[in-house]
């Protein structure tokens, strides 16, 4: 893909497609598991066809998930381990919530935010597999004794209303931070995005002339 | 089963609303089964499969009398043999039918996420409505006394219907009909609780001073119940449980956390709403961008 001149590459195409259908699967398991979570959101099983159908897939459609949920962590932990800077940005987390970036302590790639949405999702996308498995009737239903899968049933349903809470805040942080959707839909921020909410990545890539998404390592050529 | 709309509702699975429950004057109705009576024939389970049409797969032979070894999606009722030695080193040989207990409070029903797939009649039956079963198991998790069996086939759950379609008209379920000691009757449940009440005596007499009626009052009594020669050891016969409740993991998973995740997702989402009303999108500003390209000709300077 080529980005428009004086662009940034925030995303690369292969963590963009990656991270698509990671919403996708996320998205359509949110929509089939809450069909079986509430009565008054069975209805939603109609949008696969019948509770039958919502039932069914649900599970192979977690598998897709979590086999791109790794692919995700493939793409992105290095970007995503705690450092100083993001304490100080906690510190600020008010400031940020009103949009006074002015002042904010500087990040990098992600702010802590950022990184406490792929740690928790990495850690519940594994817990809601794992968990999965043991109440998946057609295949596991004799493997575990009933009393283990009743406690699979309770952790699954609570890992995925947390899940949910934190794909919400996800979410809504892409809206709100105008220019982050089109980071991972065309893969491009402008400089100016850079510098105003990932001043420490903007300083990296410029230092090492690297185009994005990371800073050119020594002895790479472009 | 098919749907009995003859029949009144206590209780249907997965919904928010009150059940049709005008004709609340049926009588409340109950199976006993007296453990004590049975001589381990199979007529009951026979009757069954005969009546309700149900031909499992020939199995194997495995050196005890349960045969099949397993309820499965075609076996509703099930024989099961226990050889005890009793505390005079006596041999008692222990048979009890074993199948729903059409419970007061029925856990399975109360797991079940499809509306409709499992309903309680006002006679206290509790039957599985298959067209409206979605095939997730969770009445498996609900269910006490381990009943309901997925069908791998047709992915419904299955398990006895204390013969709703036959009671709904007015006659015994096939079991009680075919049973020849008598050990199965069948009757409004206050008349099998005053007969089972005179067989209780009638054991003691006879030296079964534990004897007593299974009616476990943990799932609120059941509309199965048994006699059983020694009810103050009912794990005696083959695991019947003790003292069955339904799991504390199933109270929450099905109870307070339901609100408590509603409440949860609104809020983030109600949060979310707020803020962009409030606080609104959060712009890059011209600023930013002359800040940046200020950032990078200093370092093209540079090289
Ligand atoms: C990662 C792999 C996953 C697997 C293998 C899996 C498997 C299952 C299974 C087997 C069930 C029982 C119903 C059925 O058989 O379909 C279930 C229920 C459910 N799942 Fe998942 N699931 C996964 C991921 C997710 C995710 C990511 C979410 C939420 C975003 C989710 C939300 C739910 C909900 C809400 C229920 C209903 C729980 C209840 O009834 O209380 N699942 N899942
Ligand atoms: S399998 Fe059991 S819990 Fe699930 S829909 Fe059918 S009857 Fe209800
Ligand atoms: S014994 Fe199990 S299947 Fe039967 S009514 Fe009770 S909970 Fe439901």
């Amino acid at each position: 893909m080529s980005y428009p001149r004086g662009t940034i590459v925030r995303n690369t195409t292969a963590a963009r497609i990656n991270h698509w259908i990671t919403a996708a699967c996320f998205v359509l398991l949110m929509l089939s598991g809450l069909s079986m979570f509430h009565p008054l959101l069975f209805f939603l099983s109609a949008l696969f066809g019948s509770g039958q159908w919502a039932r069914a897939i649900h599970p192979w459609i977690g598998c897709v998930l979590l086999v791109s949920y790794a692919g995700l962590i493939v793409q992105f932990w290095r970007d995503n381990f705690w450092n100083w800077d993001d304490i100080a940005w906690m510190a600020a987390i008010v400031r940020v919530l009103r949009n006074e970036e002015e002042g904010v302590p500087e990040v990098g790639r992600f702010n802590a935010g950022q990184k406490f949405v792929f740690w928790s999702m990495g850690l519940l996308v594994p817990a809601l597999f794992l968990t999965g498995l043991v109440i998946w009737e057609y295949y596991f239903g004799a493997a575990t004794s009933i009393e283990t899968q009743r406690a699979a049933a309770l952790i699954h349903s609570y890992a995925a209303i947390a899940a949910i809470i934190i794909w919400i805040t996800h979410v809504y942080a892409a809206i709100w931070v105008r220019g982050s959707m089109r980071g991972m839909t065309q893969g491009y921020v402008t400089p100016g995005w850079a510098w105003r909410h990932h001043r420490k990545w903007l300083r990296s890539l410029v230092a090492t002339g690297s185009p994005g998404p990371r800073p050119r390592r020594a002895g790479e050529n472009s | 089963m098919s749907n009995l709309q003859s029949q009144d509702y206590i209780r249907i699975s997965a919904t928010t609303l009150t059940p049709p429950s005008v004709r609340r004057h049926e009588q409340e109705v109950a199976k006993l089964i007296d453990v004590t009576r049975c001589i381990g024939c199979k007529a009951c389970q026979a009757a069954c499969m005969e009546w309700n049409d149900l031909r499992g797969e020939v199995g194997h032979f495995e050196g005890t009398y349960d045969n099949p070894l397993d309820l499965d999606p075609n076996t509703w009722t099930l024989m099961r043999f226990t050889e005890w030695d009793n505390d005079q080193g006596n041999l008692e040989w222990l048979i009890r039918k074993d199948g729903c207990m059409h419970c007061e409070d029925p856990g399975c029903l109360k797991a079940c996420p499809a509306p409709g797939a499992i309903v309680q009649y006002a006679n206290g039956i509790v039957d599985f409505i298959s067209e409206n079963c979605i095939g997730c198991g969770y009445c498996v998790k609900g269910c006490p006394f381990n009943i309901p069996r997925v069908s791998k086939v047709d992915h419904k759950s299955y398990k006895c219907t204390l013969c709703s379609d036959r009671v709904t008209v007015g006659r015994e379920p096939a079991c009680v009909k075919a049973c020849p000691t008598g050990a199965i009757m069948f009757g409004s449940k206050s008349d099998m609780t005053a007969w089972a009440g005179e067989r209780v005596i009638d054991l003691k007499a006879r030296g079964f001073e534990n004897a007593g009626l299974y009616d476990p009052p943990g799932v609120g009594g059941t509309h199965v119940m048994y006699v059983l020669h020694h009810a103050d050891r009912p794990s005696l016969y083959a695991g019947l449980p003790d003292n069955p409740k339904i799991s504390a993991l199933v109270e929450v998973w099905k109870g307070f956390l339901k609100p408590l995740a509603v409440a949860g997702v609104a809020l983030a989402a109600v949060a979310g709403f707020f803020h962009w009303i409030t606080l609104g999108p959060n712009e890059v500003q011209p600023e930013d961008e002359a800040a940046a390209a200020k950032l990078i000709n200093d370092s093209q300077g540079r090289t």
